[in-house]
């Protein structure tokens, strides 16, 4: 479109602001667009404008789209935290931004004391509560070490991650296995049962997975995880709250190498019950898969796309690509959704996890549209998901078409949360998650549905703007 | 149905109808809201919901099976479990029609940015009239987006607007304001515009009633316009330095439909107006500069020059109700505008003759009004200035404040002879005569009672084709005793003839 096109024919014409205007152009037979136009946050006009002045924002979006889409997701290991993450005994990695134990919500606290006592640091619960509140162990962000984690996040060295590869950048993302839902680990439980279940994912499950994964990395047919991601979303999955049939696949994919790989036949059995009875088992390699995708658009100069959403149950942290690893946060926010059994939003805490790293890839709630089954466990109807993804393509930058929706005629998933565009339009992320119990020890109460604080694109615009050259 | 002390139980089986256990819970949830509903529960006939059912206090027949669905009210009447059932039957009807909205795969949701309002529609135009410290981040929106830009917003930061437009002729867009007001598109008027029939005269105006005044006597000439793009107030300013004048240019140059450009504007940076009138020089289009300026034409001679130029016999400006002979006035001229480029001009022309003009728009920093906008002299007053319209419409909208102050002229000993605008068109109020024309009866019936004559001239702005309806509005206000020029220069003129006649 140029200047020209103006002046030949009669103007369409897009009208924000006064409907004065819109009026009186419509009365004139013209076809009016009204913008549903509320002003940014106060505060934020004067560092929005210096962004968007910031002559470099264009063609470094433009680049972070361009990885982003070209990124891309490949499972090479099964193994050991502390070996793939150089994970010391007493250091533990957690989701979200940084936290201290005294500003820790009740489920991270949980996940912690159940990580202690898995990992033989403690005697019980309250000895493990003790050292770490006496500081006797360290912890710091799953992101600060390429690595996500869903809900509590906690990885230990005992643990074992899938660990995933870019071939289009070599860069290398790391997820823990996922335990099932209820009284599990990464909502904040640490009981018995919880802590006997991990080590056997830890003698059992890891190993299996490894031996599987390795035959099929040694004979070249690495499992393709962004492919399954885009079969994942055409099957009724977002990648976030519904990974049914990315689970099933998982399984389809990597069972003849575990076989060939000669696993004990009773063993076998056990994994494939605990995966086949476990329909989130492949979020954890959803999450890593979205870990490279936003991790490719890291680190451009003047861009204004989100790399990070991460929460640990207190804060709600964001990062952006152009001003690196630095946190933005926010109060996270409490998730409105449906209960499992008498639990009721009281029992509800914050939002909390790195699964929002789903969302900053463009799936999970951005994708809504493709999980028709799930909506009703957010509260809506069939209609409602569609609109929820459309209205997310208006604070993207690109759209992926290797993840097209049938529903929307393949369109591809809303892509790269631009913070400019979340500023200007008033509309904040929209994120599938679980909910954790408020009390440690408690486990997964409910699904629902939640978006980021907006001090975390508050904070985000005054730190480009501080970042961007001067005007003129 | 049966009764279990005071309440009516009533248990049904719908056989093979299957409805899913989330939308069920939301039914029962609806059932058991119902008047008089005590306890509800709709559900497939599972083990685990037949335990729950017998928990409260139901009896379900014995071959109910998971593929059955199971209808349990409780209530405290017969016709309490009725409603509950009718209720029911529409919640679960209503679970395959998307909850009644009517648009069961969701609509387009509306769009919250300019940016993405223009990328869905494609328009090549986008209005912006947000508060001036948004409309940066709104204007920006379109022009990323590929659209050219209208910003009517005031208060716009002058490095905001040279950045807008740096960056609209990078990308060959046209970026009109800030602080436009007026412009004509392919015959569509935005913002504040007359109407006035297609032609052969394209004009990039930085002032938007000298653009009104301009298109309206060529409308009047029998020429028409084929566009007139808003340039924004400052942008033949130093620091903006012509930057939408020369993309107006350049797109009216290439336009098939132009074959003359005017470009109309305040008085202009020397250095700005030299280089345009040089740039002017390289296009293909004549290009004829009606910059205001002590010494400038007028812009009624340069539609004037312009008519000459086409070909065209320059007519009689219409007046009306001026008298055949001129009354005699004693004291000061008071103009009281609503358009600022009217203001200017009456104020260049009136101090060729009457010396210094007071105003809140000077030409001169030292006649500067004082906050209260008094003087015993002559005084022009433009009510469109930004300090005199926070917080309320345009006068052009709500004459209430220039009404006012005539009122407070008719009484004021030192007025001879009160000059207002009243501009008609698009935007403008839709009947400006109506409140007018009986205050100016009143202001004149208040100078005679006083035994003083209080001449009143009025510049009418507009076209036959207006929607106020042009000789309507002039008869109304000749009948009140004005006298009524479609000129503002003529009309200036003859003020200041009054008030000098009234000297001597």
């Amino acid at each position: 479109m140029n200047t020209l096109d103006l002046l030949d024919g009669t103007p369409s014409v897009v009208g924000t602001g006064v409907a004065l205007f819109s009026d009186a152009l419509r009365a004139q037979g013209v076809d009016v667009t009204d913008v549903d136009w509320t002003p940014p946050p106060a505060g934020t006009s004067a560092a929005l404008a210096r962004v968007l002045a910031d002559a470099r924002r264009v063609e470094a979006n433009k680049l972070a789209a361009e990885r982003m889409l070209a990124a891309g997701a490949e499972l090479v290991d099964v193994r050991l935290a502390s070996e793939a993450l150089d994970l010391q005994p007493g250091h533990f990695l957690h989701a979200g931004p940084p936290i201290t134990w005294e500003r820790a919500s009740g489920p991270l606290r949980g996940a912690l004391i159940g990580a202690v006592l898995f990992e033989g640091l403690a005697s019980g619960p309250e000895e493990a509560e003790r050292k770490l509140a006496a500081g006797t162990f360290t912890w710091e962000p799953c992101h600060h070490r390429g690595a996500v984690g869903p809900m509590a996040g906690v990885v230990s060295p005992s643990m074992w991650v899938f660990e995933l590869t870019d071939p289009s950048s070599g860069r290398t993302s790391w997820c823990s296995l996922n335990e099932g839902l209820g009284k599990v680990l990464r909502y904040g439980a640490y009981s018995e049962e919880v802590v006997t279940r991990l080590r056997w994912m830890s003698e059992v499950l890891g190993p299996a997975l490894q031996s599987g994964v390795r035959r099929a990395r040694d004979r070249g047919a690495e499992l393709d995880m962004l492919a399954i991601v885009a079969q994942m979303v055409q099957m009724g999955d977002e990648g976030h709250n519904r990974n049914r049939a990315g689970t099933l696949m998982f399984m389809r994919d990597l069972l003849p190498d575990i076989l060939e790989a000669g696993v004990d036949p009773l063993r076998l059995a056990e994994v494939v019950r605990f995966i086949g009875g476990n329909d989130h088992f492949a979020l954890n390699l959803v999450m890593p898969t979205c870990k490279l995708i936003t991790s490719a658009a890291a680190d451009i100069p003047g861009s204004t796309v989100v790399t990070v959403m991460a929460r640990n149950g207190t804060d709600f942290g964001i990062q952006v690509s152009g001003t690196g690893q630095q946190w933005f946060t926010g109060p996270a926010q409490t998730p409105s959704g449906m209960f499992l059994g008498d639990f009721g939003p009281d029992d509800a805490n914050p939002d909390i996890g790195d699964s929002a790293i789903t969302e900053t890839a463009g799936i999970g709630g951005f994708a809504m549209a493709a999980a028709p089954a799930i909506v009703r466990f957010i509260g809506g109807e069939v209609g409602d998901a569609l609109t929820a993804t459309r209205l997310m393509y208006q604070i993207t930058t690109t759209e992926n078409q290797r993840l097209g929706v049938p529903i929307l005629d393949f369109r591809g998933t809303p892509t790269g949360i631009d913070v400019t565009k979340v500023l200007g339009s008033g509309v904040l992320p929209q994120i599938n998650t679980g909910m954790a119990g408020r009390v440690a020890g408690v486990g997964q109460v409910g699904a629902g549905l939640v978006t980021p604080p907006m001090e975390c694109f508050e904070g985000a615009i005054q730190a480009l703007a501080a970042a961007a050259p001067t005007l003129g | 149905m049966s009764a279990t002390g005071t309440d009516v139980h009533h248990v049904e089986v719908r056989r093979g109808r299957y409805v899913d256990s989330v939308s069920l819970m939301q039914v029962s949830a609806t059932v058991a809201g119902t008047p008089g509903v005590h306890k509800a529960q709709v559900a497939m006939a599972t083990e685990l919901n037949l335990d729950v059912l017998s928990g409260m206090g139901f009896d379900i027949p014995a071959d109910a099976g998971p593929n059955d669905m199971v209808v349990a009210v409780s209530a405290e009447s017969d016709e309490a479990v009725a409603a509950a059932l009718a209720v029911m039957e529409d919640a679960v009807a209503s679970i395959g029609r998307g909850g009644g909205s009517g648009d069961t795969f969701g609509g387009e949701p509306t769009p919250r940015t300019t940016r993405w309002a223009v990328e869905r529609s494609g328009a090549p135009l986008a209005v912006v009239s947000v508060p001036g410290e948004h409309a940066f981040a709104e204007a920006m929106g379109a022009l990323d987006a590929g659209s050219s830009v209208l910003v009517f917003s005031d208060n716009v930061p002058v490095e905001h607007e040279v950045l807008l437009k740096r960056t609209a002729a990078d990308r060959g867009l046209l970026v009109m304001g800030p602080d436009c007001g007026t412009a004509i598109v392919g015959g569509v008027g935005l913002g504040f515009a007359n109407v006035v029939r297609q032609g052969p005269v394209g004009v990039a105006a930085a002032s938007g009633t000298g653009a009104q005044q301009f298109t309206s006597l060529l409308h009047t000439a029998g020429v028409g316009v084929s566009h007139c793009l808003g340039l924004g107030g400052r942008d033949l300013s130093e620091a903006v330095g012509g930057l939408s004048a020369r993309a107006a240019l350049a797109a009216l140059d290439a336009d098939p439909a132009t074959e003359v450009i005017v470009v109309v504007s305040k008085p202009p940076h020397p250095a700005v107006a030299a280089d345009l009138q040089e740039y002017a020089a390289t296009l293909a289009t004549p290009v004829h500069l009606v910059l205001l300026g002590a010494g400038q034409p007028t812009i009624t001679a340069g539609v004037e020059k312009v008519l000459v130029e086409l070909g065209v016999d320059r007519p009689d400006w219409p007046t009306w109700g001026v008298p055949a002979e001129a009354p005699r006035v004693d004291g000061a001229l008071r103009g009281l505008f609503a358009g600022g480029t009217l203001c200017d001009e009456s104020m260049l022309i009136a101090a060729e003759t009457l010396g210094d003009i007071r105003s809140n728009i000077p030409l001169r920093p030292d006649l500067a009004l004082p906050a209260g906008l008094e003087h015993d002299g002559h005084l022009m007053i433009d009510f469109g200035d930004d300090t005199l319209t926070q917080g309320r419409p345009h006068p052009m909208i709500d004459p209430g404040l220039r009404l006012a102050r005539l009122e407070k002229e008719a009484a004021d000993p030192a007025t001879g002879v009160v000059l207002l605008d009243v501009v008609l068109g698009h935007g403008a109020h839709a009947d400006p005569a109506g409140d007018l024309a009986p205050a100016v009866a009143a202001a004149r019936r208040t100078a005679a009672d006083a035994g003083r004559e209080l001449a009143v001239v009025i510049s009418l702005c507009g076209t036959d084709a207006d929607p106020q309806g042009l000789e309507a509005q002039a008869a109304a206000l000749a009948a009140a005793g004005a006298s009524v020029f479609s000129s503002n220069a003529a009309a200036t003129r003859y003020a200041v003839a009054l008030v000098s006649g009234g000297q001597r």
